[in-house]
């Protein structure tokens, strides 16, 4: 056990933890009252840390410039379905790998690990060659089935293989002594105990799906087709600079949703990760 | 299996499907969807981005002629690749030493015992849930000449440079928000290990009177070992996929200075439509992720501790 910190010593840590959160913290902050500033204040010197007049235009102007709900629900559906999607195939593929003997399983696994060493930036224009051939180019397939069955997806494979090589081998022996398949001893008795790791590959898959930007830049060209993290970018004035307020209540209205429901399940999210890593 | 007449063909099967050809005809199956994905997503698009590299590609004139190894050529001669080389070395090098001094100091500080702490934690870890391209933007709004950042200097007398216009200020900013983006993420697995490390070794150490410092350097350090090599290789190879923060705050500038191996790798081949020579950069980062890599890997057995 540690000693009690002295109250001297105590003031001296929350101080300086306070000063290390402003660049965590204030961002947000300024965001958000950013938004809602009328754009004669955006720039106003002394900066005003919370709006002095606020206008709400700047929402309503997300919705006209751009069809922003189309965009919002291109984004969702697609981390939907790649986190559900990475959630099924990591956990059987995952599964095989730590439970089940079969011919090549060590061969294949160092194949698949390949996946890891290998970044999406690595193989896009091949990528967007193959899927311009498939007439899938400025749809959503290939920020669905790259993520789900390609490289992204091996990490996912890797945590739920360390999970399950952890679990105690007991429980399935004595379902195969009842006479239970594989696949029922996977569903009925391995994947209800995995529910800690398949917590923490939904959460990351879920993220780096949302925060997806380079392939959704090459493969889609239509406004109603893009994600978030594009159509972001995408609010400037006839010079393409950035029309900053607005751009910032489009981010706002992106990041919100997901920061609520962080600190809501805060304690499931950080200790997901964290056991993600130790297991990782 | 052959299907014969009704009695023996059950009688086959199941002396054929023993439980453990079964076994291996559900690996199979289960590791299926996982391996063909890698086949068609991973190594054709690998085999075919080398093929792409040996070729001239002409998007507009519709040719595609073998070259041999000029656009290898090309590369060496490339008068940016140099300024993209160290752009990159830059940017990984003063990501990874930030990153990781920053998540131990931290978690370091989240260790302690203090009221209120996991408030602190989810502050601290809040960044990483922002949508990456949300947190970009307020950082290139705050980062404008006449930005949030400058008018709280000017307001006690500094003038501030043009963050992201400045050579040396555009590379600290680009590492700066990608740090504060993400350090979270590290934070958090060094604070698990740090809670690891069992508490009676540093009661043993406090009696044989070591001090605070040599604790954490003989005790701590080398007890999370491990996680500082897992880290370290996750954000390298991170790093190297760096790609929104660059587009969204410098497009690659001023001049080349923040063009970073990815971002030149998309202007080629997507800006310019120099598919064959994209591909060349991409065995180029192909080359880099492997080696480092393989280095870390190497490196392991001299730096960490022990194998978790």
């Amino acid at each position: 056990m540690k000693a009690d910190l002295s109250p001297r010593t105590k003031m001296f840590l929350y101080g300086l933890m306070c000063v290390l959160l402003i660049p965590f913290v204030f961002p947000t902050w300024w965001m958000v009252t950013s938004s809602v500033k009328p754009i004669s204040d955006i720039f106003a010197f002394p900066p005003q840390l919370v709006p002095q007049t606020y206008d709400w235009t700047t929402y309503s102007k997300v919705f006209e410039l751009q069809p922003f709900v189309t965009q919002y629900w291109n984004s969702a559906y697609i981390a939907a379905l790649v986190t559900a999607g990475t959630m099924l195939v990591s956990s059987m593929a995952g599964y095989a790998f730590a439970r089940i003997r079969f011919p090549f399983a060590d061969a294949i696994f160092m194949v698949v690990l390949l996946g890891l060493l290998i970044p999406s930036e690595v193989t896009i224009v091949p990528l967007f060659q193959m899927f311009l051939k498939a007439g899938m180019v400025n749809t959503h397939w290939p920020l669905v089935l790259v993520p789900i069955f390609g490289a992204p997806s091996v990490f996912a494979t890797f945590v739920m293989r360390q999970f399950f090589i952890s679990l105690p081998v007991e429980l399935e022996e004595a379902a195969r002594v009842d006479g239970l398949g594989r696949f029922k001893i996977f569903t009925r008795i391995a994947l209800p105990l995995a529910k800690p790791a398949l917590a923490s590959v939904a959460i990351f898959t879920f993220l780096h799906s949302w925060n997806l930007y380079l392939e959704p830049v090459v493969f889609l060209s239509s406004a109603d087709k893009f994600t978030l993290p594009q159509a972001l970018t995408q609010y400037t004035d006839a010079y393409g600079g950035p029309m900053w307020n607005i751009q910032l209540a489009a981010a706002t209205l992106t990041a919100l949703p997901v920061l609520i429901i962080f600190i809501i399940a805060q304690k499931q999210f950080v200790e997901g990760l964290a056991h993600t890593g130790l297991k990782g | 299996m052959t299907v014969a007449s009704k009695p023996t063909s059950l009688h086959h099967r199941s002396s054929y499907w023993t439980v453990a050809r079964r076994d291996s005809l559900a690996g199979f199956l289960f590791i299926a969807p996982q391996l063909i994905g890698i086949i068609i997503f991973v190594l054709i698009p690998l085999g075919l981005v080398f093929w792409y590299s040996l070729h001239e590609w002409n998007v507009l004139a519709n040719t595609f002629t073998y070259t041999g190894s000029a656009n290898y050529q090309m590369l060496l001669e490339d008068p940016n690749l140099p300024a993209v080389l160290g752009a990159t070395a830059i940017f990984s090098v003063g990501l990874v030493v930030f990153n990781l001094s920053l998540a131990l100091l931290l978690a370091l500080l989240l260790n302690q015992k203090l009221t209120g702490i996991s408030i602190f934690r989810t502050l601290f870890f809040s960044p990483v849930v922002v949508s990456l391209v949300a947190w970009t933007i307020v950082w290139g709004f705050l980062l404008q000449k006449n930005g949030g950042i400058n008018g709280m200097l000017l307001s006690v007398g500094i003038e501030g440079p043009n963050w992201l216009r400045e050579p040396v200020t555009a590379m600290i900013s680009v590492i700066v928000v990608q740090v504060f983006k993400n350090v979270g993420l590290n934070m958090i697995l060094f604070l698990a290990a740090l809670q690891g490390v069992p508490k009676e070794l540093y009661e043993a150490a406090r009696i044989d009177g070591a001090p605070r410092f040599k604790q954490f350097r003989r005790i701590t350090l080398p007890l999370i070992s491990p996680t500082i090599m897992l880290t370290s290789i996750i954000t390298i190879v991170g790093s190297l996929q760096v790609f929104a923060q660059i587009a969204v705050l410098t497009q690659g500038g001023p001049g080349v200075t923040t063009t970073v191996l990815v971002y030149y790798l998309y202007q080629q081949a997507f800006q310019f439509h120099f598919f064959g020579y994209g591909s060349t950069l991409s065995i180029m980062l192909f080359a880099v992720v492997a080696v480092l890599t393989f280095a870390q890997w190497q490196m392991r057995k001299r730096i960490v501790f022990y194998e978790s």
